[in-house]
């Protein structure tokens, strides 16, 4: 026998799947998520997740891409080959600009989208709920909230009579 | 006593009713119908007519791909290039391409940060079409250096055999920069949006195949909230940086131009007039590409009437602004002073190119006039016609940019006059094979309208919304 992942609720509308986010996130539950076909606004407020730190990775990255270009044309045309053209200094960087600005965006971008990523712990390509017949709906129409056995608040009877009360009416456990 | 202030827009004994926004998907179509209407056009059997219309444009490919390999063996001779003119048709197809691609990112970045939300139905394809138009594009200044296995070791930054670096001072190359850059960045933000949609496709996918195929892609995906925390942080923050990004690469483009010394080229107004210019060609290409689309696919209710308007309303502007580019061109040739900057301006409307020139202005310039006019913004056989001509005249554009300026500059001695040969018309007919098959292969395969964020625009995707379960008032 496989043990238990967790348990899900399904809901119909964003509004009933928000109400019940809040009232998870109210009964103190940790190891728990919403998942929804779309992102639903105000859903990070109603379980109380904060601003997202993506922006850290695309702000590193644009540093990189910016000096990594400054620095790649310094070395190519001042250091390594002097070229002297039109009698102009061997170094500017108003002449370096357009290339380390396009690596700013090539760099900030990478990083947006790898850093994303990473926080998400994807690609993940195996997954419980992925083979729940029922949590195909989640790209769908359906909304669903998760509660996982990790949880130290968790308890087979207590959190399923919490989702019940918030208005679900399909509960399902589902195995590792 | 406090003095009563009376507000005037205060209605008596009624409170006044909240204004409903236009839906942007008719019908009240549900969330579901929005999977099933998108995922079903990849999912049923082929339409009849998909077959002919893609091994036409496959061949019409291949021709362009035999046009580079006898080019490639034989040498860029065989185009109409010569002195005077070293630029013709490549470069302008170069650019006649990139800048179709820009309006795939106006819309899937810059519309998207000024919370455009009719965008959402129209971005995936257009994103589509840049990628597939940046792929065109590429092709040109690869294959016109003439020793193209060569390309490496000057578009890159290495060495050569001699140890010396590429020459960051040419605007050539900002350009590669710009360019490579540009079409990686699409790509990813392509992707991205492409994520939670392939998660839809594995999830209703019948056969292994697909499962796995569309699995694969969707990385996991499973639709939690805490993932489109970051997703949609990270999707702000391409938008963010394709934003500058595209207004950089048609800079950086007319650069290649604006830099150097030739009189019709060297002008300031070069980056915002090719900018504009790139944004209107782009938007006719749309329409070009979803008009015929919204029909074949009976996507009716999700490409709407409205954006065919909008859309217009984009041209008109972007078309109006380059008209007063092509204008102020004029002013400066004749303000400047300069004897050979107002030669070239001449030669360009009266010369031995003229009717370049006007073939430009009558598509560029009246063309999209026609657009102050509701009725024909909503007319889609009018808009189609109109979207055509505003293709053709883009390409006309760079066409007179880049061979008048060229052909007669200081030294009458070395005036001349290109025309090209049979090898330039088949390898740009192909250009347009090429983008066919990879825009049919794409409506094959991947769902065309972003299917998640359509589901998000809609009012039952809003919690505070009655159709979206809200009980009770409005917030």
């Amino acid at each position: 026998m496989s043990k238990p992942y967790g348990v899900i609720a399904e809901f119909d509308t964003p509004a009933d799947v928000m109400a019940a986010a809040r009232a998870v996130n109210a009964a103190g539950f940790k190891s728990w998520d919403v998942h929804t076909p779309f992102p639903v606004h105000g859903m990070d407020e109603a379980m109380g997740i904060k601003n997202s730190p993506v922006g850290w990775f695309t702000f590193i990255g644009g540093v990189c891409g910016y000096t990594g270009g400054m620095l790649m044309i310094w070395f190519q045309n001042a250091v390594d080959y002097r070229i002297i053209v039109g009698g102009k200094p061997l170094f500017s960087p108003l002449f370096a600009f357009p290339v380390s600005y396009e690596m700013t965006i090539l760099f900030a971008s990478f990083a947006t989208i790898f850093g994303m990523l990473f926080l998400n712990g994807l690609p993940r390509l195996h997954h419980p709920l992925l083979r729940n017949r029922r949590f195909a709906q989640v790209t769908h129409d359906k909304f669903y909230v998760v509660i996982e056995t990790a949880d130290s608040k968790y308890s087979e009877t207590e959190t399923r009579k919490l989702l019940e009360t918030a208005g679900s009416k399909h509960i399902e456990q589902v195995e590792e | 006593m406090a003095p009563v202030v009376e507000n005037k827009w205060a209605t008596k004994g009624s409170t006044p009713k909240a204004l409903e926004r236009e839906p942007l998907v008719l019908n009240q179509r549900s969330l579901g119908w929005i999977s099933d209407r998108v995922a079903s056009i990849v999912e049923g059997p082929t339409p009849k007519w998909w077959w002919p219309a893609f091994l036409i444009s496959a061949s019409v490919a291949g021709m362009m791909f035999a046009m580079i390999g006898y080019l490639i063996s034989t040498g860029v001779g065989v185009w109409g290039l010569n002195q005077p003119a070293g630029w013709a048709w490549d470069i302008t197809n170069f650019v006649f391409w990139i800048g179709i691609g820009h309006a795939g990112t106006l819309i899937s970045a810059i519309l998207f940060l000024l919370r455009q939300k009719w965008r959402t139905s129209i971005n995936r394809a257009a994103e589509a079409m840049t990628l597939f138009a940046v792929a065109c594009a590429g092709i040109f200044p690869l294959v016109h250096v003439g020793r193209v296995w060569l390309a490496p070791i000057f578009l890159a930054p290495v060495p050569n055999g001699n140890g010396l670096w590429p020459q960051f001072r040419s605007p050539l190359l900002w350009d590669v920069f710009a360019v490579s850059t540009y079409g990686t960045v699409s790509l990813l933000f392509w992707y991205v949006g492409l994520i939670p949609d392939l998660a839809t496709m594995r999830d209703r996918a019948t056969s292994k195949l697909r499962k796995f195929a569309y699995g694969f892609f969707a990385l996991g995906w499973t639709g939690s909230n805490r993932h489109w925390s970051n997703y949609e942080k990270a999707y702000l923050l391409l938008a963010g940086l394709s934003t500058p990004l595209v207004l950089s690469v048609h800079s950086i483009v007319s650069f290649d131009f604006a830099v150097s010394q030739v009189p019709g080229w060297h002008t300031t107004i070069f980056p915002p007039y090719f900018v504009a210019g790139a944004i209107f060609s782009g938007f006719g290409m749309v329409l070009t590409l979803m008009i015929p689309i919204r029909t074949l696919f009976g996507l009716e209710d999700l490409i709407t009437v409205r954006h065919v308007d909008l859309m217009g309303k984009v041209v008109l502007a972007t078309g109006s602004i380059v008209a007063y580019a092509y204008g102020m061109e004029f002013f400066i040739a004749w303000y400047g002073g300069n004897p050979n900057e107002l030669y070239a301006f001449k030669n360009r409307a009266f010369g031995p190119y003229w009717w370049a020139y006007w073939s430009m202005i009558s598509c560029n310039v009246i063309c999209p006039q026609l657009f102050w006019f509701k009725k024909i913004r909503t007319n889609l056989v009018a808009v189609f016609i109109i979207s055509i001509f505003v293709n053709i005249g883009m390409w006309f554009e760079r066409f007179v940019i880049i061979v008048t300026s060229l052909h007669r500059d200081y030294l009458p001695s070395s005036w001349g006059y290109f025309s090209p040969t049979y090898v330039d018309i088949l390898t740009f007919v192909g250009s347009f094979g090429l983008f066919c098959t990879l825009f049919l292969l794409f409506m094959r395969f991947l769902p065309m309208i972003a299917i998640a964020e359509v589901k998000g625009v809609t009012p039952q995707a809003d919690p505070h919304h009655p159709l979206g379960g809200a009980k009770g008032e409005h917030h």
